[in-house]
């Protein structure tokens, strides 16, 4: 079907709703990166030494790597000396104490986005961290979780206040030098989240971060760290936003999950950075690192997504299975519109026997957005019994996008299984035909076999965010056909 | 006479190829009108034409719906509008719950009729009656839209969204092909279960044998794009008899 039902160009066309500026004053280095400038940061949240160290170290390993070059998005070199590494707004000073001391500008652009900071109006049942810019501004519930023995804040407050645990698991998953984008965030990080859910607990809670980029020439690089103990549980979930602006933005985060023996540790994004215009100017470069060990028996690490966002999205959340009965899955949505360029999937590594992984990946592709799965599922010797299975889907929307999927497989253990399915369908004038013969109108329709599309993926989100996925994903259709 | 559907000189093309070359049929509310012809002579265009799919060019003529210009509504206004359409090839939607879609068709068609969406036990209620009358499994209610099903399943299923909808004007294309005769009577006894005086039907098929348990008032024979012959169901028995091909010859002629 060529792109030619106006009411599908429509749903297609609809503006980015987020792309609003708060006016704040920010507190923000020049554009430029150096140690010093790492210094600068590290100095600025107060960082113990072993910090600065790291910081460092990642730095000059990061001097010395070419920049990657394998996968299938295209982009002008970036010049890292033309971006800030530090901004903050500039009337919070220190860490608010509680809400009240939160500049009531910032607690109106989350008010503005959906995400009520202020404690009458809270999202029952889910606490909120918000990162803006490069600051954690507030953290809601702390107490709650508090009495369960959960910790939730700030990355910074972590360092600060449990230094401890920052040092024994900080890069342990995620070294330092494991990439290009890695290691310049491990230099250069600036907050981000810290979950630490002790041994045999249940976080009672959602925990949710809400990511806002907002000042413009800007690299947001966030660290989130969740550690589950042994026999623990804990939902996360983190969702992005940014402002429309002409220019790329980098946002180059890294996300760690440690769940220990009979632990499980569910995260689910919601990722809706600027895409830039429907030409293809502006937007978010959203290349992240985003990897789970599963480091005892019967360890479970779920990894939700549903990518709409970004310019260009390059992120591949992994799980490494070491102890035995582990369990990794991958389930993913990713969107591309207009000129859109998304290269995600995943890494399953079996260390341990018997241990399994799932992944379905849904990619959608409309206008001329490009959408590639790309994939690893490895199974070392002694991962006896060892079983995968991957399913890949890719629904094209008119006739100038491309989905392309790259599945990777290495076993080396003979009793293990992997299997590998993929499918690519057109949602075809057939089919909005049929729809609309009983009565739903285009757009309807296209959200309406989007959405059964993509049902498997949403039925891992968390109810609340299942919804709000399955709004984001119609917004984000608006006026793809036409 | 009310008359539901009126269509004079009915010119249609696609892809630039003419297909239709002047048709005029009346419609009364009440009525069954079959349209019987060879492969190739238009039927499913016809029928589509009548739902309103876009690939179809309206090259001259008018379609009047109700007292409405159809011409200037889009397919999901005319479905509204009491419209519907039984697919020749329903197509599969993966994801999607058959009982789901028939869902939000329905509170479609019910808004514009200014009623209140039906509540779920009414719904689902006479979800079940009807999946009984179309012998269906009820599970197929809750797969997804046509995928897996097989050929009888499919033609069954728009069936019963039809009963679900109650249209005014319910065009069936080829709905008889691929049945066998357990299946078609059970279709038949849907279909006729709905007929009445405020209602028109129109049955495109190829075959005689639909019209032994759905009874037509009129027949129509279309080739090469023309009605070329119009009657009372002993025609439909008479072509039967004697095949297309004595009417084909006399279209081809008429063609200038």
């Amino acid at each position: 079907m060529t792109v030619s039902n106006p009411q599908i160009s429509r749903l297609l066309d609809q503006e980015y709703s987020a792309g609003f500026v708060t006016d704040i004053d920010a507190d923000s280095v020049p554009p430029g990166l150096s140690e010093e400038v790492i210094r600068f940061i590290s100095a600025k949240k107060q960082e113990p030494q072993f910090l600065l160290d790291w910081r460092l170290k990642a730095y000059r390993h990061w001097l010395s790597m070419p920049v990657p070059q394998w996968s299938s998005v295209h982009y002008p070199p970036i010049d890292y000396n033309a971006i800030s590494y530090y901004s903050s707004p500039k009337s919070r000073g220190q860490a608010p104490a509680s809400l009240e001391e939160v500049d009531p500008k910032l607690l109106d652009t989350y008010a503005k986005l959906g995400i009520p900071l202020a404690e009458q109006k809270q999202l029952a049942g889910v606490a909120v961290d918000a990162v803006f810019d490069s600051v954690s501004v507030a953290t809601t519930f702390k107490d709650t979780l508090a009495e369960h023995g959960i910790i939730f804040c700030s990355f910074s407050e972590a360092v600060r206040e449990h230094p401890d645990l920052v040092q024994q698991y900080l890069g342990s998953v995620v070294p330092p030098t494991d990439n290009f984008y890695a290691s310049l965030n491990s230099a250069v990080f600036s907050d981000g989240s810290f979950v630490y859910v002790p041994k045999g607990v249940r976080c009672p809670m959602e925990l949710s971060t809400y990511f806002r980029i907002n000042a413009a020439n800007t690299g947001q690089f966030e660290r989130t760290l969740i550690i589950a103990e042994e026999g623990s549980y804990v939902s996360y979930l983190e969702g992005c936003t940014a402002p429309m602006r002409d220019e790329n933005q980098l946002h180059a985060a890294v996300v760690e999950l440690v769940a220990l023996q009979d632990a499980q540790i569910r995260y689910s994004t919601v990722q809706n950075w600027y895409p830039g215009d429907s030409q293809g100017h502006g937007g978010i470069y959203n290349f992240v690192t985003k990897r789970g060990a599963c480091r005892g028996d019967n360890a479970h690490i779920s990894w939700t997504q549903v990518e709409t966002g970004s310019a260009i999205t390059w992120k591949y959340p992994s799980v490494i299975l070491e102890g035995d009965n582990a369990v990794g899955e991958f389930y993913s949505v990713a969107m591309t519109n207009n000129y859109q360029q998304a290269d995600t999937g995943t890494k399953m590594i079996h260390l341990g026997k018997n241990t399994r992984s799932t992944i379905i990946s849904k990619g959608i592709s409309a206008r001329q957005g490009r959408n590639a799965y790309r994939g690893l599922v490895k199974v070392l010797k002694g991962a006896e019994g060892a079983r995968n299975y991957t399913q890949c889907d890719s629904l094209l929307i008119g006739d100038r996008c491309g989905a392309h999927t790259f599945p990777y497989i290495e076993v080396k253990n003979p009793t293990a299984r992997v299997e590998h399915e993929a499918s690519t369908s057109r949602i075809g004038e057939e089919q909005l035909f049929y729809c609309q013969q009983r009565g739903l109108s285009a757009e309807d329709a296209v959200t309406l076999i989007v959405n059964g599309f993509c049902k498997q993926v949403f039925n891992e989100l968390p109810m609340e965010f299942a919804v709000e996925a399955q709004k984001l994903l119609g917004i984000n259709l608006e006026g793809v056909v036409g | 006479m009310n008359t539901l559907l009126r269509i004079k000189n009915l010119h249609v093309s696609v892809e630039g190829k003419a297909i239709l070359h002047g048709i005029d049929l009346s419609i009364n509310a009440g009525e069954v009108h079959a349209i019987m012809g060879p492969n190739g002579s238009g039927k499913s265009t016809f029928a589509q034409v009548l739902a309103g799919r876009e690939q179809f060019e309206v090259l001259q003529g008018s379609i009047h719906y109700a007292g409405e210009n159809l011409l200037t509504l889009s397919p999901e206004k005319r479905a509204r509008a009491g419209i519907f359409l039984a697919f020749q090839y329903p197509v599969e939607i993966p994801g999607v719950s058959n009982v789901y879609l028939l869902k939000t068709a329905l509170n479609a068609i019910r808004k514009q009729r200014g009623e209140a969406e039906l509540d779920a036990m009414d719904f689902l209620e006479r979800v079940k009656q009807h999946t009984a009358m179309m012998q269906m499994d009820e599970e197929l209610l809750y797969r997804s839209v046509n995928a897996g099903f097989s050929g009888g399943e499919k033609k069954r299923n728009e069936i019963l969204q039809l009963l679900m909808l109650e249209p005014r004007l319910a065009i069936l294309d080829e709905t008889d092909s691929g049945l066998d005769i357990d299946a078609l009577q059970v279709v038949a006894n849907g279909v006729n279960s709905l007929r009445d005086d405020t209602r028109a039907f129109l049955l495109v098929t190829h075959y005689q044998r639909l019209l032994d348990y759905i009874r037509p008032d009129f027949v129509h024979v279309l080739a090469a794009g023309r009605l070329v012959k119009s009657g009372g169901p002993e025609l439909a028995l008479e072509l039967e008899q004697r095949g297309y091909s004595w009417l084909k010859e006399a279209a081809v002629a008429a063609t200038p």
